[in-house]
């Protein structure tokens, strides 16, 4: 090798090294997109989250950890007020989105909704055609004005979920007929196509086998460039894998929230680490 | 928890394999030491002979760590155990190295006249010995104090070296003849210098392993 090139690779080498940044130190400068202060919730007299507050950062990942039951799924549905469907339910604390409380009075819960998205742990397309289902949104909300530019934004919409060119041949086949990853895919092609700023996923991967898991994940990553992504998971791995920063709770409360690089080598919390470690319990 | 119970069982292997390979180089560096001082050729070629086993501990901890990592995933103190096993096995095996350069120099100068002169080798050896056990003994009770002051008692086999390297010169000098000589047991307390040396990178990850903190290269 002449001493030109080892130069070359040299510097090459070093311009690696220079541009990689751990995901630490990505999401440091982010601004925070969610803020969530001394949240309380109630089902009926029974509490499920006590004294909760955590930021969550823009265009970053943050996985929610913890045992079945610590309240980390009602967490998540109180950030676009999913629960306020579930009777006797109540709310104290502050969630606030772009600085604005989605508890105070007069919020438009439809509207909020659009904002922040959600993708459910088992894929629920309607019994429609696969063009249907991503369009369904677009037209109800009106955000398309002629027939080409709705199928441009479906098309749009298939591409960021990672499906268009396994479905662009047959969108008028049922959803019901693509794959159980498929069908998740066309889920979040549905929660994308009305340009939502966050997205809530809740167990996404948990019904589907190590490659349709494997694609969602690298659609996780692809996405955080766009939107802020909020996820409850069981799988360590998982939150290892997609998340910049996780959350981790027990009966209710926020134990630990770090950066996930910290979070799965050196957490602060004992109770953490032994969970982490499955020593729980 | 079966996974919980099946994970500790491994790292507990894992924990026994360094100690046996710390145990190794421990004695590798004590009876290279004998040979040298005792002038015992037959002791220094047992220590060369046995290197290949050192090697293959090594080895199979690099094995255990890996099938631990690919098969259990370990996270937080498991993962640090982990990255410290697999980074002292290396270094361990190198001081087991360094001993077998001392059994060949021994070999070597136990074939010509013996020196006279006091020169604080032994002395050398056996901080350095002591040194080792103390740091496997931090490893084991995962006490990053205890690996700390093993750290800070390498600048005592430093002092000792700088010391013997000073005699060493005086003696070429003054007795140009015995040259030779004293160039090897300078080889000598080089290696058991390194040795210090590599304590000190074994007690850093200790310190790692117990605290997640990277304490190498903070001088």
């Amino acid at each position: 090798m002449s001493g030109e090139v080892i130069e070359t690779n040299r510097r090459l080498d070093n311009n690696r090294v220079i541009s990689y940044r751990s995901r630490e130190e990505s999401s440091s400068t982010a601004s925070v997109k969610i803020s969530v202060r001394n949240l309380d919730f109630f089902y009926g007299k029974s509490q499920a989250l006590f004294d909760v507050s955590l930021d969550m950062r823009e265009r970053m990942v943050m996985a929610l950890i913890g045992p079945s039951g610590c309240g980390k799924s009602t967490f998540l549905r109180s950030l676009n007020r999913m629960n306020d469907i579930i009777a006797g339910t109540r709310v104290e604390g502050e969630v606030l989105i772009d600085g604005q409380d989605i508890y105070a009075p007069g919020m438009n819960v439809v509207n909020l909704r659009r904002k922040v998205g959600m993708v459910f742990q088992k894929s629920n397309p309607f019994p429609k055609s696969i063009f249907e289902n991503v369009a369904y949104g677009l037209k109800i909300n009106r955000l398309a004005s002629r027939k080409d530019e709705l199928a441009a934004m479906v098309e749009q919409a298939l591409r960021d979920a990672a499906l268009w060119s396994e479905v662009k041949d047959r969108l008028k086949s049922s959803a019901l007929s693509l794959s159980g990853g498929q069908q998740q895919r066309l889920c979040i092609a549905r929660a994308l196509a009305i340009r939502p700023e966050i997205i809530l996923m809740d167990e996404p991967a948990s019904a589907l086998d190590p490659l349709a898991t494997a694609k969602i994940e690298e659609l996780i990553v692809e996405l955080k460039s766009q939107y802020t992504i909020v996820i409850v998971t069981h799988n360590m791995q998982q939150a290892a894998r997609v998340s910049d920063s996780t959350a981790f709770f027990l009966l209710g409360k926020l134990i630990e929230v770090n950066s996930t690089e910290k979070m799965f080598t050196a957490p602060s919390e004992k109770v953490t680490e032994d969970y982490i470690t499955g020593r729980f319990g | 928890m079966i996974q919980h119970r099946h994970l500790d069982d491994e790292l507990d292997s894992l924990r026994d394999r360094v100690l046996l390979l710390g145990g190794e180089a421990e004695s590798a560096l004590e009876r290279a030491m004998y040979a040298l001082m005792e002038r015992d050729s037959d002791v220094a070629r047992e220590v060369l002979a046995h290197d290949d086993a050192v090697d293959r501990i090594e080895i199979e901890i690099d094995r255990q760590c890996i099938e631990v990592i690919a098969l259990r995933q370990p996270a937080a103190r498991d993962l640090r155990f982990v990255i410290a096993v697999v980074k002292m096995a290396p270094v361990l095996e190198r001081i087991a190295d360094h001993a077998c350069n001392i059994a060949r120099a021994a070999i070597d100068l136990n074939n010509e006249p013996e020196l006279k002169q006091n020169i604080k080798l032994r002395q050398m050896a056996e901080h350095a010995s002591s040194m080792l056990r103390a740091a496997l003994d931090a490893f084991t009770s995962n006490d990053a104090a205890a690996a700390r002051e093993v750290i800070a008692r390498d600048t005592e086999i430093n002092d000792l070296y700088n010391q013997t390297f000073h005699d060493l010169i005086e003696m070429m000098v003054s007795e140009p003849s015995t040259a030779t000589r004293d160039a090897r047991m300078l080889f000598v307390a080089k290696h058991i210098e390194r040795i210090g040396d590599y304590v000190t990178d074994i007690c850093e990850l200790t310190v790692y392993m117990a605290e997640a903190a990277i304490i190498k290269h903070s001088n």
